[in-house]
């Protein structure tokens, strides 16, 4: 293809209407490893997959928290994403003591995806390499949002982002009407379920690869320690998607 | 010579002094409004007992008998302050503010040590405009021991076993001289449990509502443990 033409930089267009570059940097999210979110009137729970670079490696970090009520996961280059995680919790502590309450959640995720769009639009830089869920309570009720290299911002009810994401996606296509009305335990087997179906065959889900992070009205962010993991893989073996419920 | 009275003005430096055009230099407008009040702090092994009256006040007037002089920094340490009720505003946020970054960047919470470092170079940043505030950091060390850092406006500080500041000072560290200390005590029994230091808090305030017109209507009393915060307010005299 005559792509190499139009892909040097982010301020050449192709003749079909894309920026490559752009495309490009999405292309590096979606070979991060899989994280998804999944929200409901009450909570919103976060699920990564971490990755170990070798045996001898710890495994590599996929949820930040930004503040009290807002949490990311990322998906791409951990070195973009720990600038946005920092500019992030910059923004917040500064929003935090100015107004003496917690930045709203769509709006923070607008400065980011505008700080994004920022680098698609000059010659000299390259788009952030990373991909995030934001998942954030405020006043306007319980948010999930994914952001991108291009500067764009979705909110969702529930997405997954990274590699072998489409199956994860795929099971929430199916389950995700029940998501609502979803206790939090019930939100956390749903979420790991779907994290369950897009890990290859020889791999399986165990504490110390899985993190999982919550939120909830009442409920600061925090991760579940290797314990309760332990104990919501295990459930996972009896968990009824349908009726969301354990079954003998 | 006499000098006609109509020409009485030139003949003196400055205008005859009457009542109505003494200027005192009290009355120049000053930044600084003291809003009183009393805080002391008492470490044992294990704990921390903080605890502060809860009026403000501003000259002879009550401006409110509900106002908290205690501000819970990190899970160990709170920080007790008596003066300006907008300089212990400012200080608490602040302090909030660079704790919370504290806790991203090291992914643990600052020690009590790191704390009281970090106030006291916060004070001494305002070295030409002080916060008008007299400190007390109060906290679990490294090894779950109660001690107390008390402050100047500007940035000096010093360990101690236990501490008051504000405006009953005087009253109560006496009182605590002698019974924690044993100064001038002829009989040297000493507080041992966490209760009798309580009472023993709760009566150093009852002592300085009596004399002291800017403490009284309640005491609020934060006792940091390793297992968490306990809170207890308890009555003062209301006049």
């Amino acid at each position: 293809m005559l792509k190499h033409l139009y892909d040097t930089d982010c301020v050449t267009w192709s003749p079909q209407g894309k920026l490559f570059q752009v495309e490009y940097a999405m292309e590096a999210v979606k070979q991060g490893s899989i994280c998804l979110g999944l929200k409901s009137n009450e909570n919103v729970v976060l699920c990564s997959l971490k990755r170990q670079p070798s045996e001898l490696a710890g495994y590599q970090e996929k949820q930040f928290k930004i503040d009290d009520h807002m949490a990311i996961a990322i998906a791409g280059l951990t070195a973009d994403a720990r600038v946005l995680c920092k500019y992030m919790r910059t923004e917040c502590l500064e929003y935090k003591y100015t107004y003496e309450s917690h930045h709203p959640v769509g709006r923070l995720v607008f400065k980011v995806a505008e700080k994004s769009q920022h680098k698609t639009q000059s010659g000299a830089k390259r788009p952030y390499g990373v991909g995030l869920l934001v998942a954030g309570i405020d006043p306007n009720g319980v948010h999930l949002f994914e952001t991108c290299p291009s500067g764009n911002y979705y909110e969702y009810k529930c997405q997954a982002i990274g590699s072998r994401s489409q199956a994860a996606r795929t099971y929430f296509e199916s389950w995700f009407h029940l998501f609502e009305k979803s206790t939090l335990e019930q939100l956390i087997l749903h979420g790991l379920s779907a994290l369950k179906k897009a890990i290859m065959e020889d791999e399986e889900l165990n504490e110390r690869n899985v993190e999982v992070g919550i939120l909830g009205k009442n409920q600061k962010f925090v991760h579940l320690n290797a314990q309760e993991l332990k104990d919501y893989i295990a459930k996972l073996e009896t968990f009824n998607a349908n009726t969301q419920i354990q079954q003998e | 010579m006499y000098i006609p009275v109509n020409e009485v003005q030139k003949h003196f430096k400055s205008e005859t002094p009457m009542m109505s055009n003494i200027t005192h230099k009290s009355d120049q407008w000053s930044p600084y409004h003291d809003n009183s009040g009393t805080v002391l702090a008492i470490g044992i092994p294990g704990a921390v007992l903080v605890a502060g009256d809860t009026r403000l006040s501003n000259g002879y007037n009550i401006l409110t008998r509900d106002a908290t002089k205690l501000s819970q920094l990190t899970d160990k340490c709170v920080l007790a302050t008596a003066g300006q009720y907008a300089d212990f505003i400012a200080l608490r946020k602040f302090l909030q503010q660079r704790l919370q970054l504290y806790e991203f960047q090291n992914e643990v919470q600052a020690s009590t040590q790191t704390v009281a470092h970090l106030l006291s170079r916060e004070l001494y940043s305002r070295r030409f405009f002080p916060y008008y505030t007299f400190n007390l950091l109060a906290g679990l060390d490294e090894n779950n021991h109660g001690v107390v850092y008390g402050y100047d406006a500007i940035g000096s500080y010093d360990q101690m076993t236990y501490g008051v500041q504000g405006s009953g000072q005087e009253l109560v560290v006496a009182v605590l001289d002698n019974q924690l200390k044993g100064y001038n005590k002829i009989n040297k029994t000493f507080p041992q449990t966490q209760q009798e230091i309580l009472d023993l808090i709760l009566d150093c305030f009852s002592c300085a509502a009596e004399r002291d017109i800017h403490t009284g209507d309640n005491v609020e009393i934060l006792i940091i443990t390793p297992t968490g915060t306990e809170r207890i307010v308890k009555p003062l005299r209301k006049d």
